[in-house]
């Protein structure tokens, strides 16, 4: 039948709906804050959004999308390849590159629509592609629509990409490597200075996909690559705006020529209507401020390593690291449910994560950190998770 | 060079901890219908046979692989 597929996601909503609570579909009713809404009838701590610097509310890039609306209108109405572009989305990749300091930018729609159609588009069959286990799944969804030879190489483990390059011999140079600066779900930032030197003994080129770390990570809020100094490795870097940068789309940069060649073949690229001019110029302004105000980074990794030794202390099993995103790893699914339910009671949103999208068999309440939480409130969440431990949530799940 | 039974022998050998049904496995035991992989667990699966037998296995062949017969054959097809 063709709705049998469904039957597990159906008795998994029915088992939500029984306990009383949709933490896949939390509706947020009003916006207090950056940081602070009423979600589903309740003020709470906004704790998993990815609004790493708080930017989404942040007047400048208000202002921004309200002039540009005003002048541009609410939509483009059209692909990049009709008459979708604006001047604002050409500015835009012009500022993303330079930002970067390479010469070719694109911009897309979406992050998903960045990374899946970068990576469907520049590997095809013959080619291999290899990719972090713990890849994104739009980076999934591109390598299989691509035909190129899919390889995983174990999660940050560039002893085993060169192993995999190895067994490829001669196919090795023209691979596409493909690795995150941070990963979503735990928070892990990628081995990169060892990624690059596998990739600089086997060749390949090298893609990596700044979703977390870019405006998180490196001195201009690059990412990942510039924290780490090997960003001359890097061929292709992608990201996205509805991050750091508080809005939505994507990007991919890179230094190759090619890449206004590439643009012309991207499907995601091609077929879909672009930005919003407001959403071009709320980035705009974003980018601006992610490099002019290096103090907003600092702010998110005080209260990223706040909630990170907070959580720790409690015993809790914590991402290995602080980073932006700290993410809390349980064995039992009824118990991770039973805590998110808690955690909603006493005032904060994370995000509940289940198999397949948490990377293995367990379960997460993933937090995410902002420039904009006050100590306050990156207090009130470790209280909060506090109270799980002393009633035995937490303990019990563990 | 390895052959068909060779790798048989190997996947009924790395599937027994998998098999938590404790079904008879043989040539025609679906990875997915009768074991109960998951996508993940299938996925590991197929690094374990690359890293023991020092081979490449693309992950597209998954789509055309149901049974432990048909992964055999398959390897060997891409590994003559």
């Amino acid at each position: 039948m063709l709705f049998d597929k469904f039957r597990d996601m159906a008795d998994f909503q029915a088992e939500l709906a029984a306990r009383d609570i949709a933490p896949f579909g939390a509706v947020t009713e009003e916006l207090l804050s950056a940081t602070e809404g009423i979600v589903d009838g309740r003020r709470v701590i906004l704790a998993g959004t990815n609004n790493y610097l708080g930017l989404s509310w942040d007047p400048r890039c208000i202002e921004a999308a309200r002039e540009a609306a005003q002048r541009w209108g609410t939509g483009t109405t059209g692909s990049r390849l009709a008459n979708g572009s604006f001047a604002g989305h050409q500015a835009l990749e012009r500022e993303i590159a330079q930002f970067y300091g390479v010469d070719h930018a694109i911009v897309f729609t979406t992050g998903y629509a960045a990374t899946s159609g970068m990576v469907s588009t520049l590997a095809g069959p013959g080619d291999a592609i290899l990719l972090d286990a713990d890849s994104h799944a739009s980076i999934y969804a591109g390598v299989n629509l691509s035909g190129a030879d899919i390889i995983r190489f174990k999660h940050n483990n560039p002893e085993d990409l060169a192993r995999r390059l190895r067994r490829l011999g001669d196919r090795a140079s023209q691979a596409l490597i493909i690795a995150e600066g941070i990963y979503s779900m735990y928070g892990d930032i990628a081995p990169l200075q060892e990624i690059a030197a596998v990739k600089r003994e086997y060749g390949g080129y090298l893609f990596l996909d700044e979703a977390h770390s870019m405006g998180t990570l490196g001195a201009t809020g690059r990412g990942a690559a510039q924290a780490a100094g090997v960003e001359d490795d890097i061929d292709f870097f992608a990201g996205t705006f509805s991050k750091s940068l508080g809005a939505i789309g994507g990007f991919c940069v890179s230094r190759h020529p090619e890449m206004e060649a590439i643009r012309y073949c991207i499907r995601p690229y091609i077929f879909t209507a672009s930005s919003s001019p407001s959403i071009i110029a709320s980035t705009r302004e974003a980018l601006r401020i992610v490099a002019a105000e290096p103090q907003l980074r600092e702010k998110l990794w005080d209260n990223a390593r706040r909630l990170h030794q907070g959580l720790g202390d409690l015993g809790l099993p914590v991402s290995p690291a602080p980073g932006p995103v700290v993410a809390v790893e349980l064995e039992d699914r009824s118990a991770t449910i039973d805590c998110w339910k808690a955690l909603m009671e006493a005032g904060i949103y994370v995000n509940l994560v289940v198999p397949p999208a948490s990377p293995s068999t367990n379960y997460l309440l993933r937090n995410s950190v902002s420039a904009a939480h006050s100590s306050e409130q990156i207090d009130a969440i470790i209280n909060a998770y506090a109270s799980l431990v002393e009633r035995g949530l937490a303990a019990a799940a563990a | 060079m390895t052959d068909y039974r060779e790798y048989l022998d190997f996947l009924y050998t790395a599937l027994a901890p998998l098999n938590k049904k404790a079904i008879e496995l043989s040539e025609d035991t679906a990875l997915v219908a009768d074991i109960g992989l998951s996508s993940l667990e299938v996925m590991e699966f197929i690094e374990k046979i690359e890293d023991h037998f020092d081979i490449t296995i693309p992950l597209n062949i998954l789509p055309d692989v149901n049974t432990v017969g048909e992964l055999a054959s398959k390897i060997q097809e891409l590994n003559p």
